[in-house]
């Protein structure tokens, strides 16, 4: 019932859908011939470097990766996300002024206009956030939303103008990076020095404040100050990646650089340098499909660029990688298993008084409850492992000293762990041994040296069985030479 | 007028008629108090006592509604640099990119200025002040990945690295494991020792006895302050925590405990 009302819109949809599936062979056809016919010389143009244009183009890309890259990161571990994408939309009615300025496509006078409109929507939510109830997420979304359409309605208008050089005003909410020239590059190739400086000089400040705020103001560091001369920053860098990258996508050309670096690093400044490699790769990247493409627009490209090797670090990355946790928490897994079946040939020695030198495969499938065919694959994996040994015919399996070091003390810290939560915790001896379970293979040796001195030392657990104590343990390691000497009645296996 | 200025030196915080307010609803009245140097002192109240604001207003952090804060005996921030201020661990966030030794080294950053980098002499205090905390080991680790005592422990080595006269600490004793306890409390005395003056954000009232020199009771109005003797008594608590029973049994049982032996 529920599933049909919410897809009820939907059912308008199919004819349209349908329609564009039946055509799709037709369109793809048609992409294929033109991309055919251009995508070879376009390669070689691109990789010949020929082109002016193309050079100005790629030169913009790696001025608008850098200086993303290293916004973007003190953007991120600063939480002003959100911040970012709000600016970068609020400087549209700015980008439209600048052109109304004086009528033509000045630079200089876009950068000025755009970077007032993004200065104002910031005071604007400032202000919104200090003298109304409302919160500051509700004041960015209003202000994102409000600039832009205020810059829509005039980009419109500019279009419609009979007077004026208009080309290349539609670029600004897309980005088309073949549209910079000398001029833009010179002035973003300026902003591009100026705040790597102003990084570079302000470094510790821009850190200390970043990660404590209370603490930096302690320490007399003039955090606001910091912070605007940041935002005014910020708001150059969106300023003029915009003619690349468009309005409505430079916020993702903050963002997703520093969210990759996030992923690959656990420091600032290595943050700061993958953020810009990977914003160097996205820019360059961008403009290589626009130019195969032939002058497609440029931001979209790029962010679709940026959001591939963000999806490569989501997976790869060494440390924070999902690949990375997945094994880590396999091999866990895989430990719990082999520590287990260890845990199980110790107790079947132990009943049979570690009178046999090991058990039969039977005997640990009948005592895990498994099957013969899992219980002698268990067998073979602690095998591989080197914690034990298995008979010619796979009938019997032998610990190595390794293994039944193992196995003691995962044994003595199951023992420990019930002794201390009945004693020391107040349980009933009845419901300790599931938690022990657990926490048998996690505990370490300094846990369990503590626990040992707490409990005095004890030998049994709450159900009266042994527990090996660390001489036990250590002696198992050597073979003949401690036969019999155990200190709590056990022997080892020789 | 310099032989007078030389004793109150000597004090390393005055404060006069403090009134702080949040949005013009007052949180602390009046506060009137002197901390005489090198003693560990506690500052003991309720939740929303004002604790926390107190420590604040000293550091600056908060504007001041009315009175006035004298650090080592001269008013406004001149002597601010001689304070270390050690937040709430709650207040950052632990997965920020950087490693224990990075924030132990930004104790320095107040002693460089502008524009200095850490040089070699910085990174031997910042080295020697993780020592003090038995954190060397971790040194490396990036600060999500430790314990919430070590990393409460690495803001005692940060504040350490300051290299001040007067510690203003919140909370450091709030969800750590025993080790940490034990190890802020032998810096603790480690810095009154060299003569440092200390103030401690505490909440365990059973603890605070043993702590502290001195104790501070603290319920929006300065209850009282002195010796730990002379101010952890039944009365004193009961006005501080004024009658809240939960509490009050609590208070009971230090009390208690405080004439045991």
């Amino acid at each position: 019932m529920n599933h049909r009302g919410l897809l009820k819109p939907f059912n308008n949809l199919w004819p349209l859908v349908l329609f564009w599936i039946g055509t799709w062979q037709a369109r793809a056809d048609r992409i294929g011939e033109m991309v055919d016919i251009s995508l070879k010389d376009q390669f070689i143009r691109f990789a010949s470097l020929e082109d002016p244009a193309l050079r100005f183009a790629l030169a913009g890309g790696v001025i608008l990766g850098i200086l993303c890259g290293m916004m973007g990161t003190f953007l991120v571990v600063r939480k002003l996300s959100l911040v970012g994408d709000t600016i970068s939309h609020a400087v549209l009615p700015g980008v439209a002024a600048g052109f109304l300025w004086n009528m033509e496509k000045d630079p200089l006078a876009i950068l000025i206009g755009a970077t007032l409109a993004g200065l104002m929507g910031m005071v604007l939510v400032s202000q919104l956030t200090r003298h109304t109830r409302l919160k500051e997420d509700t004041a960015l979304g209003m202000i994102l939303a409000g600039f832009f359409g205020v810059g829509i309605c005039l980009m419109g208008m500019i279009q419609r103008l009979p007077t004026g050089n208009k080309s290349g005003m539609d670029k600004f909410l897309f980005g088309q990076a073949a549209a910079l020239g000398w001029q833009e590059i010179q002035i973003m190739a300026l902003v591009g020095l100026i705040a790597l400086s102003m990084i570079y000089l302000f470094y510790k400040e821009l850190l200390v404040s970043s990660f404590d705020v209370s603490f930096a103001r302690s320490i007399r560091i003039p955090v606001d100050w910091i912070h605007h001369g940041f935002m005014l920053l910020l708001a150059f860098a969106i300023v003029i990646s915009l003619e690349a990258v468009g309005v409505v996508l430079v916020s993702a050309m903050l963002i997703i650089p520093a969210a990759t670096a996030f992923l690959l690093s656990d420091r600032m400044h290595w943050m700061l340098l993958w953020a810009c490699m990977v914003g160097v790769m996205a820019g360059v990247g961008g403009i290589f499909f626009s130019f195969l493409g032939q002058k497609l627009p440029t931001g979209p490209f790029m962010v679709l660029s940026a959001a591939v090797l963000f999806a490569l670090a989501l997976f790869f990355a060494p440390r924070h990688g999902m690949l990375a946790r997945w094994w880590l928490r396999r091999s866990r897994t895989l430990r719990i298993q082999r520590e287990n079946a260890l845990k199980a040939v110790f107790h079947i020695m132990e009943k049979e008084a570690f009178t046999k030198e090991g058990v039969t495969v039977i005997a640990l499938a009948r005592s895990k409850g498994q099957t013969l065919k899992t219980t002698e694959m268990t067998c073979r994996e602690l095998e591989r492992a080197g914690l034990a040994t298995l008979s010619h015919e796979e009938k019997a399996l032998y610990l190595t000293p390794d293994g039944m070091r193992r196995a003691q003390t995962i044994v003595r810290n199951h023992r420990l762990w019930e002794r201390y939560l009945t004693d020391a915790v107040n349980y009933a001896p009845d419901h300790v041994h599931d938690d022990a379970e657990e926490i048998e293979h996690i505990l370490g040796e300094d846990t369990v040296r503590m626990l040992e001195r707490q409990l005095n030392f004890v030998d049994r657990d709450p159900h009266g069985k042994p527990i090996p104590t660390i001489q036990d343990i250590a002696s198992s390691g050597q073979t003949q030479a401690s036969k019999g000497q155990g200190m709590s009645g056990y022997r080892n296996p020789s | 007028m310099s032989s007078e200025r030389k004793p109150s030196d000597s004090i390393p915080l005055e404060i006069h008629d403090l009134t702080v307010a949040y949005q013009s609803k007052p949180v602390l009245y009046g506060i009137d108090v002197a901390i005489p140097p090198g003693k560990l002192i506690g500052i003991i109240g309720p939740n929303g006592a004002g604790k926390s604001t107190l420590i604040k207003s000293i550091m600056g952090l908060i504007p001041i509604e009315a009175g006035w804060i004298r650090l080592f005996g001269e008013p406004g921030k001149r002597h601010l640099k001689r304070v270390a201020y050690v937040p709430q661990k709650e207040s950052v966030d632990w997965d920020f990119p950087v490693n224990v030794l990075d924030v132990v080294m930004m104790g320095r950053y107040g002693r460089l200025g502008l524009f200095r980098r850490p040089k070699a002499h910085d990174r031997e205090v910042a080295w020697a002040c993780l020592e003090k905390v038995h954190m060397t080991p971790y040194a490396d680790r990036q600060i999500a990945n430790l314990s919430g005592g070590q990393q409460q422990r690495v803001f005692l080595a940060r504040a350490l690295a300051q290299e001040c006269d007067l510690y203003l600490m919140d909370e450091p004793f709030a969800g750590v494991d025993a080790t940490t306890e034990a190890s802020i409390i032998e810096l603790l005395h480690a810095l009154r020792a060299d003569g440092k003056t200390i103030l401690v954000v505490h909440h365990d009232l059973p603890t605070a006895r043993n702590y502290f020199d001195m104790l501070m009771l603290l319920n929006m109005r300065l209850i009282d302050f002195g010796p730990t003797e002379t101010i952890f008594t039944y009365e004193k608590l009961q006005k501080t925590y004024g009658g809240r029973l939960t509490i009050l049994s609590e208070v009971a049982d230090a009390v208690r405990q405080n004439h045991e032996p």
